[in-house]
């Protein structure tokens, strides 16, 4: 299976998913108007990764800014590595936010409240 | 009588401005709008947090405005340009204020002004508990939306929210929305 690297843009992340450690990433600003098309082959990969996945993954989200758009569908990648988990893998969340940015770190327990995998905030200090 | 929209823009377009934009709403321009301003937020002197708050709101307004135009009949949209919106920014006293106008159909006023009142009303735990309830259930609209733009805004303002609908003709009216920041 092929990892994929997208740089980020003034719009849309930088997202680097590999197989090979289980490390997934997703960095910077998540704004498209719309963020169905942006997202669908991280969705696609992530099917094919829960055929054969590593033992652990670890996802680290470390956003800026993300509009109301990209919500949903970091909920539908969030949802499959629920699925992940379910199926006995070791899976794990790290919400990174900036040192405080109130609304990124409640956005984060949202998401927690809504899905079973551990969840770790993470405050980055400047 | 028309609503005047020209004298509505120049009624926002005073005091202290930061950017004030009357033209076609696309995506190119939103691009371009968010890039100024992020520039422009950076030599304005605010608190992080502020910023940020400010900057979302902008692009969930933006969107929501982009999303949401109604564009008038080709016969009486002369004088506008397609997909014709109003964007605003100016600074009151120690707060900011995001402006938005479009024009909307009168039938779908109603149900507008009713989520918008309903918004309003509510407390912060309240919209928080609606956000989630939404982002969990619903699926993408047509437009690519999620219907979360506006519970989003008031979700980061406290609901510091204010609205007006201004009958333009039988069919349109001007939809104009204020955020506090």
């Amino acid at each position: 299976m092929e990892s994929i690297a997208i740089e980020g843009t003034t719009k849309t992340p930088e997202v680097r998913l590999n197989p090979e450690n289980g490390v997934i990433e997703i960095k910077g600003r998540s704004i498209p108007e719309n963020s169905i098309e942006f997202y669908r082959p991280i969705i696609e990969w992530l099917d094919e990764y829960a055929k054969n996945p590593n033992k652990k993954t670890t996802v680290n989200v470390q956003l800026e800014y993300f509009n109301t758009s990209s919500s949903k569908c970091i909920l539908d990648i969030f949802k499959k590595l629920e699925s992940l988990k379910k199926a006995r893998n070791e899976v794990m969340i790290n919400w990174y936010y900036e040192e405080d940015d109130e609304d990124m770190l409640e956005s984060g327990e949202d998401y927690e409240s809504i899905i079973r995998v551990p969840f770790k905030m993470i405050e980055i200090v400047d | 009588m028309h609503f005047d929209i020209d004298q509505y823009y120049s009624r926002l377009n005073s005091g202290e401005v930061i950017l004030a934009y009357k033209g076609s709403i696309s995506s190119e321009l939103i691009t371009n709008v968010l890039e100024v301003l992020d520039a422009k937020l950076e030599d304005l002197v605010i608190e992080k947090s502020i910023k940020k708050k400010l900057y979302n709101v902008l692009v969930e307004s933006l969107q929501n405005l982009y999303h949401h135009i109604d564009d008038l009949p080709e016969t009486s949209s002369g004088k506008f340009d397609v997909h014709f919106g109003i964007f605003v920014i100016t600074k009151e006293g120690e707060r900011y204020k995001v402006s938005t106008g479009n024009f909307i159909k009168n039938n779908k006023i109603k149900p507008l002004q009713e989520r918008l009142d309903r918004v309003k009303s509510m407390s912060k735990d309240e919209l928080k508990t609606l956000y989630k309830q939404i982002l969990n259930n619903q699926d993408f609209t047509k437009k690519g939306g999620v219907g979360l733009g506006l519970i989003d805004m008031a979700k980061r303002t406290d609901g510091q929210l204010d609205y007006k609908f201004s009958e333009y003709n039988q069919e349109y009216s001007f939809f104009n929305l204020d955020i506090y920041v």
